[in-house]
């Protein structure tokens, strides 16, 4: 009984490239997509738990990609574009969780942003819901009524805030207002840093 | 003109550009000019520079020569600088590059620094792109930070942990001791980071997980303790969502209760009542609410819980099954499709929705349905759930048709309760989706419809009918062509009890083959099919036999060899052997001898061969049969049967040995005349069912010696292999 339905999902997965390599310490450097496993000398096959967030707009257009797994330019722009034209595809009452390569993709519409996340198989999808929730209201806290020009224009702000709220893909503060307190810190630490500079410059001591 | 509208002026720049060409000429400046900048002294715009290049990075352009200028800015001693060089670092640099090793250093020098935001870009940096060196030489200063800061740099650094334990699993010994005292932290940050800590030590090292069972002062309890905190706990505004507290860390916990408790007996006991609390008090309504819940049911599944507590899992997921949210139900789904194996009944309780499923909009949750359906198959409700599955046929998206069909298959052959009923779905099935079928379906079907001789007028009929409705499904008119083929007497003979007869005059029978001989729509198989059928009825009908003749001759001189050449021999038989046709089993009725199709479940009954026996008897002449069929018995021990004897000769066959592939039989021929008998002409025919096609011919001459003069009688052992041969080898 699972031989069709095993044929049929690798049929169906137009690119799905055979994952295992045993033995001793590898990591699989050359494969040209999606790289989701990190085999570990052990018979066990440990999952990263996110593996990428990505940001596009209703044409395509990255706005903000946070990767989480190591993997060259190509094959990031590769799995960006790939990935962006099957979200793109569906339809607006569709599920918000769909199977990937290999990779299950959680991803939410916000006006006119995708917020689209790749977690590994044995996540939570739910809680993956609600963590992208979670970004979307701090950044809405923060730029007060976040648009997507916000983003586009703050593009380094927005990362700012994604690395006070998730780290190395997992969350690591779960108070909205602790990470906007930390956020507020940190950008009036900037601030002084920048400004001595800039009073200098008006000065003409440069 | 404060330094970041300057990158916002180059945003609103390149946005403007009107084409591709513009926007590239944009960005070659602006790129020429950072380098430029790059190349300079220190100004104080490094950081804006820096930041522009990442803008033009994530537009898709290259961006190598930033490299080097984030490993500067990130040793700068302002904050501003390293923020972005930091910032740039996680963009441009992964661990495959040289650059990312030179900013070690830095990195190690920023863990120590005085400011706890600059600890905290560090600790981001090592987390999202640290490699196994780095992670190998920066692992003790993070083991110190997780015992001696205050919590904003202890929860980042238990994720740095983590990140590094994933890179050197080794290094997990290092931080178990450290992991073990962060869970007594009020604070919920750096009690998350340290459930997923612990959680991937205890994940990759199966003594590091005994070990916080037992030694280290046991963790469950303690876990239990907070769980039952958050979930009693009353509105806590810092944590709240939708009404659960800090569903986050809950689900958190849930997850490393089920590592603990997955082969862990006492573990589960100790969990029980947490989990039992949860389930009923959670408020599902929103998502998070169902985040929670979900997770607790995957934990109850996959630990050793009681049975009470599986059937209160299994409930909640039926409940999800019947959420408005299409999330939740598939969601939902998985889980049951995890749990359908162990927990049968259980979820056949929620059959009925999830055959409701099947009707969704959602690909995605129709492929899940589909797939718990096929598992929920039983003997049990194998007719209702089949309607639903035939239902959903008709209407499934294309890319799942082949699963649905073959699923269909699989379950009708393993649960059909009658043979008819059997024979039925598959011809709904061919009729339906007849182009996604599997290859071996009708060599299969046609197995199934020999065997179930008293259905062999029902199935005629209703094959016959399937064919002048429709000839462009190929696996349905192979079939319907040899059905007619074997069977067209009981077709013209107009009776039928099971179903309605159709009234059809061989003309009209006829008529249909050669529709499907001529039509452009018939692969050159269905093509080869249908010529062997109208050959075999030359030996069932009474009047048109010259019509038949005629068409076999017509296709004498067809392109296709395979069509030529059996028409070529067909005709021989008409002109030549026109004896044999009625004697032989040439065109005779079947006889199963070769039981193993590749996908043949049970060997041939011996009751398909008796009907056999009898067949011979129903062409026209009974009489003296050099009936090699009427011979062989496909049981055990086969006795030696005489075929033949008159005028002295007596012959007499034996079946030797029959294995998977071949049949050896012994003949034995004996002359008791006085003189020699020449010219002895044996022909064996051995039809094939498998491919409908009349089977090996072999043609063997000899000459009879007299057994007046002593010589020994003639015997010879032919083999014949009934699969995968073309028809007409001579053996």
């Amino acid at each position: 009984m699972c031989q069709p339905i095993k044929k049929y999902l690798t049929a169906s997965l137009p690119n799905a490239h055979p994952l295992h390599t045993y033995g001793s310490v590898r990591k699989r450097v050359k494969c040209s997509f999606i790289y989701t496993y990190i085999h570990i000398g052990s018979e066990s096959t440990i999952k990263i738990k996110m593996q990428f967030m990505l940001l596009f707009s209703r044409q395509g257009k990255l706005r903000l990609q946070k990767w989480y797994v190591p993997l060259s330019d190509k094959e990031r722009k590769k799995i960006s574009r790939d990935l962006v034209q099957t979200i793109l595809a569906r339809k607006p009452k569709m599920c918000s969780f769909l199977e990937w390569r290999d990779l299950k993709i959680v991803y939410k519409r916000y006006a006119s942003l995708y917020f689209c996340c790749a977690v590994e198989d044995q996540d939570n999808e739910l809680i993956t819901l609600e963590i992208i929730h979670r970004y979307v209201e701090l950044l809405d806290k923060y730029f007060g009524s976040v648009c997507e020009l916000d983003i586009i224009f703050n593009f380094e702000k927005a990362y700012f805030i994604l690395d006070e709220f998730l780290l190395g893909g997992e969350a690591q503060e779960t108070s909205k207002k602790n990470v906007l307190k930390a956020i507020e810190q940190a950008d009036l630490l900037q601030e002084e840093a920048e400004a001595p500079r800039s009073v200098l410059e008006e000065i003409g001591l440069t | 003109m404060s330094p970041s509208v300057r990158l916002q002026e180059m945003i609103r720049v390149i946005r403007g550009a009107r084409t591709q060409g513009e926007e590239r000429g944009v960005i070659q400046r602006e790129c020429a000019a950072i380098r430029a900048q790059f190349r300079q002294a220190d100004n104080g715009t490094r950081s804006h520079n820096l930041a522009k290049l990442l803008y033009v990075h994530m537009l898709g352009y290259p961006a190598h020569f930033g490299q080097m200028e984030c490993v500067r800015l990130i040793a700068s001693p302002r904050y501003n600088e390293k923020r972005v060089g930091y910032l740039g670092a996680m963009m441009l640099l992964d661990e495959k590059q040289d650059a990312s090793l030179l900013i070690t250093n830095s990195i190690k020098n920023d863990l120590s620094h005085n400011s706890q935001y600059v600890q905290s870009l560090a600790l981001c940096t090592l987390a999202c792109m640290g490699s196994a060196e780095m992670c190998r030489d920066l692992a003790p200063e993070i083991d110190r930070l997780l015992r001696a800061s205050n919590s904003y740099i202890k929860k980042k650094a238990a994720l740095c942990a983590v990140h590094i334990v994933r890179k050197v699993p080794d290094l997990g010994e290092l931080f178990t001791p450290a992991a073990r005292s962060l869970l007594c932290e009020k604070n919920h940050g750096v009690l998350h980071g340290a459930v997923v800590l612990i959680t991937e030590l205890c994940e990759r090292n199966p003594d590091t997980l005994e070990q916080f069972l037992w030694k280290n002062a046991p963790v469950v309890p303690e876990l239990v303790q907070i769980m039952k905190g958050l979930v009693m706990s009353g509105y806590s505004p810092e944590h709240n969502v939708a009404g659960i507290s800090d569903p986050f860390l809950q689900v958190r916990i849930l997850r490393l209760l089920r590592i603990l408790g997955r082969n862990n007996d006492t573990a589960s006991d100790a969990m029980n009542d947490l989990l039992a609390q949860v389930a009923t008090n959670t408020d599902s309504s929103k998502t998070a609410g169902s985040a929670v819940l979900y997770e607790t049911v995957l934990t109850v599944m996959d630990i050793k819980s009681e049975s009470g507590l599986r059937v209160l899992a299994v409930n909640i997921l039926g409940r999800f099954l019947l959420n408005n949210d299409r999330n939740i139900r598939y969601i939902s789904m998985t889980s049951l499709q995890k749990i359908v194996q162990t927990d049968h009944n259980a979820v056949q309780r929620h059959r009925g929705t999830i055959v409701d499923c099947l009707k969704d909009q959602d690909a995605s949750v129709k492929r899940r349905a589909l797939e718990l359906s096929l598992a929920l198959v039983s003997a049990v409700n194998i007719r209702s759930l089949m309607k639903e599955l035939l239902l959903f046929l008709s209407s499934c998206p294309p890319e799942l048709r082949a699963h649905t069909t073959s699923g269909i298959f699989n379950a009708a052959e393993r649960y059909a309760p009658s043979q008819r009923w059997h024979i039925d779905t598959i011809l709904h099935v061919l009729t339906t989706a007849g182009g996604d079928v599997r290859d071996e379906t009708v060599p299969n079907l046609i197995q199934l419809i020999t065997t179930a001789t008293e259905l062999h007028c029902y199935t005629v009929h209703k094959l016959y009918r399937a064919l002048i409705t429709d000839i462009s499904v190929q696996s349905l008119v192979q079939v319907a062509c040899w059905c007619i083929g074997e069977y067209g007497d009981l077709l013209l003979r107009g009776e039928c009890e099971e179903t309605e007869p159709v009234q059809v005059t061989e003309d009209d029978v006829l008529d249909a083959l050669e529709t499907v001989l001529q039509s452009h729509m018939s692969s050159p198989a269905t093509r080869g099919f249908a010529l062997t059928a109208t050959m075999k009825l030359s030996t069932r009908i009474t009047h048109n036999v010259d019509r038949i003749r005629s068409i076999v001759s017509i296709y004498g001189s067809c392109i296709d060899v395979e069509l030529q050449q059996r028409a070529v021999e067909y005709n021989a038989l008409f002109k030549k052997y026109d004896h044999m046709r009625y004697r032989g089993s040439v065109c005779g009725a079947p006889s199963v001898i070769e039981a193993k199709l590749p996908e043949c479940k049970s060997p041939v009954p011996s009751s398909g061969l008796s009907h056999t026996v009898p067949g011979p008897a129903t062409s026209t002449s009974g009489g003296d049969l050099l009936d090699l069929l009427g011979g062989l018995d496909v049981s055990p021990a086969p006795p030696s049967v005489k075929v033949y004897e008159k005028n002295g000769v007596t012959l007499k066959l034996q079946t030797d040995s029959q294995t998977d592939t071949g049949m050896t039989i012994t003949l034995t021929a004996t002359n008791s005349t006085d003189g020699d008998i020449t010219s002895l002409t044996l022909q064996a025919a051995v039809p094939k069912v498998c491919f409908g096609l009349p089977g090996c011919l072999c043609i063997l001459y000899s000459t009879l010696v007299s057994d007046e003069m002593g010589c020994p009688d003639w015997c010879f052992s032919t083999q014949v292999q009934p699969c995968f041969q073309n028809s007409w080898d001579s053996l």
